[in-house]
């Protein structure tokens, strides 16, 4: 314990002297939270429009106003040419290019049924498919409004009885992404911390030479090991908490659930990110290498860990291999505690998976660190 | 430690690295309290065989005990009566002198008492009491390996193994580090080092240089230069590396 102590005592001194590495540590993951929550967005915001109206009509700038007016969508071109229209789109000035045909005035309000044309650049896909959602929405909206005037010009009597979903979003109900985003971001940053920065500080230890000054001396395997793990676990650790302070005050982030439980599990979750870091210390020499190995685990957890794109959507092979992903299984245990409110019985299958992936890679990585060399 | 019991001792101690032998079949028994001078051109094997003695390294075959110790089975038992210097400066630049020999004190297990009073009477001798909360990094070198060296005998070693302690300093300040080695075996502590000044190797006991990992040499100074008829240790480590096969590294 005494040993550790010391250890610990001189990481802490190292850390708190690094002046490249302290802003690093505690600004850039406050930054990255606070900017990548705002901008790793998935709402649609202020799509350029060109719109081609071929019917000039009272009803068709009607139409397109209340698109504007929407928020959504900004005009910023119109012509009376499709081709036009098409070009707008092929040069990134616009992302739509709305198209209302002749007679549409004159065919709505003589009953029949009008159609516009929405072309979509679908380059990005996610972000077609908001531009059709949201696009589409507003125009049945729009749709709704001028049936009553279009049945009094007919006379025609009764509305055509439709069917209608109600929808309800529970836990999230404004469908906001920021509510979405920040607990997997959150769950990101600690994972940073915790797999590169101590796997990372011994392979340093390596790089400089020091570490073989301490492996003359009788120092124990888990006394080193603890002396590496435990300041970055307690610093991801305070991060989380600050994390979470910024969620619920600066991004009202419901905090349903209970904060004991979530720091007692992403305790689990921060050994098996550093247990992973430390393995990586033990197969490399230099930074570069073991910043490069974990960097490349680190970008397929994310993209692999529901962050981005919801695991569920995945193809069935993606979706048994995040089985096996830290970060999926933390992902999913922050967002149904801070935003369902979710309790133990609903997370102890996924906080089982992360203990267990925590006593096979940490006895297998202090295993493979070795202060001797075969 | 028994007193009549050889500090180190090894018996065709090897290290094969493939095919390449970087030390072999190596036999020699140093006794306690003894300074030996471990000679050899670069690459000669010299630090591998002082990694196998202290345990960062695992010999392929032979024996070898230090302190009494087998390198094979009790590694980490000699750790605790060994102290060591590396070629490289391996105390932390970003800690202070104190922090520094504060750090080693407690993981040798030494009372923080103890410590402080033997970092006082350090930098005393040293004259480097002002140095004391300076990082280590800002030190010119020879400061620093006599730093290096402190904190390697700091808790008393039986063994204190230095590979080339004297690298790149001044000097006075290579007198001064001598000084500093003589005064630590007054305490019977057995030095085992590595140098390429061949004006130090003059002072140590006994001197054995190696030669594309095989000892050609050992003797006291005056034994040696008696056989090679030669007038100092420089004729005669010339004439014994001269005929090596590995180029130099």
């Amino acid at each position: 314990m005494r040993t550790i102590k010391f250890l610990l005592q001189k990481e802490f001194l190292q850390i708190f002297r690094n002046k490249s590495m302290l802003p690093i540590i505690f600004v850039m993951p406050i930054i990255q939270l606070v900017v990548l929550s705002f901008a790793a967005t998935y709402e649609l915001k202020e799509v350029d429009m060109h719109v081609v109206d071929f019917d000039q009509s009272d009803l068709s700038r009607q139409l397109v106003t209340k698109l504007q007016a929407s928020g959504y969508f900004h005009l910023k071109s119109r012509s009376r040419d499709i081709d036009q229209g098409i070009r707008e789109i092929q040069k990134n000035e616009v992302q739509l290019a709305l198209v209302i045909p002749p007679h549409f005035k004159k065919d709505l309000r003589s009953g029949k049924s009008s159609s516009v044309q929405m072309n979509i650049d679908a380059v990005d896909g996610a972000t077609a498919g908001l531009i059709q959602g949201y696009g589409r929405s507003i125009i049945q909206d729009f749709n709704a409004e001028i049936q009553p005037r279009a049945t009094d010009v007919q006379r025609s009597g009764i509305a055509a009885p439709g069917m209608e979903v109600i929808p309800a979003s529970w836990y999230n109900p404004n469908l906001d992404y920021i509510k979405y985003m920040v607990p997997g971001i959150l769950v990101v940053l600690v994972s940073m911390i915790g797999m590169f920065l101590s796997g990372m500080n011994i392979v340093r230890e390596r790089e400089i030479g020091t570490i073989e000054q301490l492996n003359v001396t009788p120092i124990k395997r888990y006394q080193f090991i603890t002396g590496k793990l435990l300041p970055f676990w307690i610093i991801a650790l305070f991060e989380l908490g600050v994390g979470l302070l910024i969620a619920y005050y600066g991004f009202n982030i419901p905090f349903v659930g209970s904060a004991l439980l979530l720091f007692g599990i992403a305790a689990i979750f921060m050994l098996v990110v550093q247990g992973i870091g430390l393995f990586i210390s033990t197969i490399t020499d230099t930074q570069q290498q073991a910043m490069f190995i974990a960097w490349f685990l680190m970008v397929v957890f994310i993209l692999m860990g529901g962050l981005f794109t919801p695991i569920e959507s995945m193809p069935v092979w993606a979706q048994e291999l995040a089985m096996f992903n830290p970060v999926a299984h933390f992902i999913k245990i922050m967002r149904m505690v801070l935003l369902k409110g979710a309790g133990w019985a609903e997370v102890q299958h996924l906080t089982g998976l992360l203990s267990l992936m925590a006593v096979i890679i940490l006895p297998a990585a202090i295993l493979r660190y070795q202060k001797s060399t075969g | 430690m028994d007193s009549t019991r050889p500090a180190i001792k090894t018996r065709n101690l090897t290290r094969k690295f493939g095919d390449f032998s970087a030390v072999d079949n190596i036999s020699f028994e140093i006794s306690k309290g003894e300074i030996f001078g471990f000679l050899g051109a670069n690459g000669a094997g010299k630090t591998t065989a002082i990694r196998m003695l202290i345990g960062l390294l695992t010999p392929t075959s032979g024996e070898a005990s230090v302190a009494g110790f087998d390198v094979f089975t009790e590694a980490e038992a000699i750790k605790n009566r060994i102290g060591y210097m590396s070629q490289k400066f391996s105390l932390y630049a970003d800690l202070t002198v104190w922090e520094n020999i504060r750090l080693y004190g407690g993981i040798y297990g030494l009372p923080m008492e103890t410590v402080k009073a033997k970092a006082d009477d350090l930098l005393k001798t040293l004259q480097l009491s002002d140095a004391r909360d300076k990082r280590i990094g800002s030190l010119p070198l020879g400061w620093k390996q006599k730093l290096a060296f402190s904190v390697a005998v700091l808790h008393e070693p039986d063994i204190v193994f230095l590979d080339e302690p004297t690298g790149g300093v001044d000097p006075i300040t290579r007198r001064q580090f001598w000084e500093q080695i003589y005064e630590v075996t007054e305490g019977g502590t057995t030095v085992f080092v590595t140098t390429h000044y061949m004006d130090e190797a003059e002072y140590c006991d006994r001197v054995s240089i190696m030669v594309d990992g095989v000892i050609e040499a050992l003797d006291t100074p005056s034994g040696l230069k008696e056989e090679f008829k030669a007038d100092n240790i420089e004729e005669v480590f010339i004439e014994l590396a001269r005929g090596a096969d590995r180029s130099q590294n």
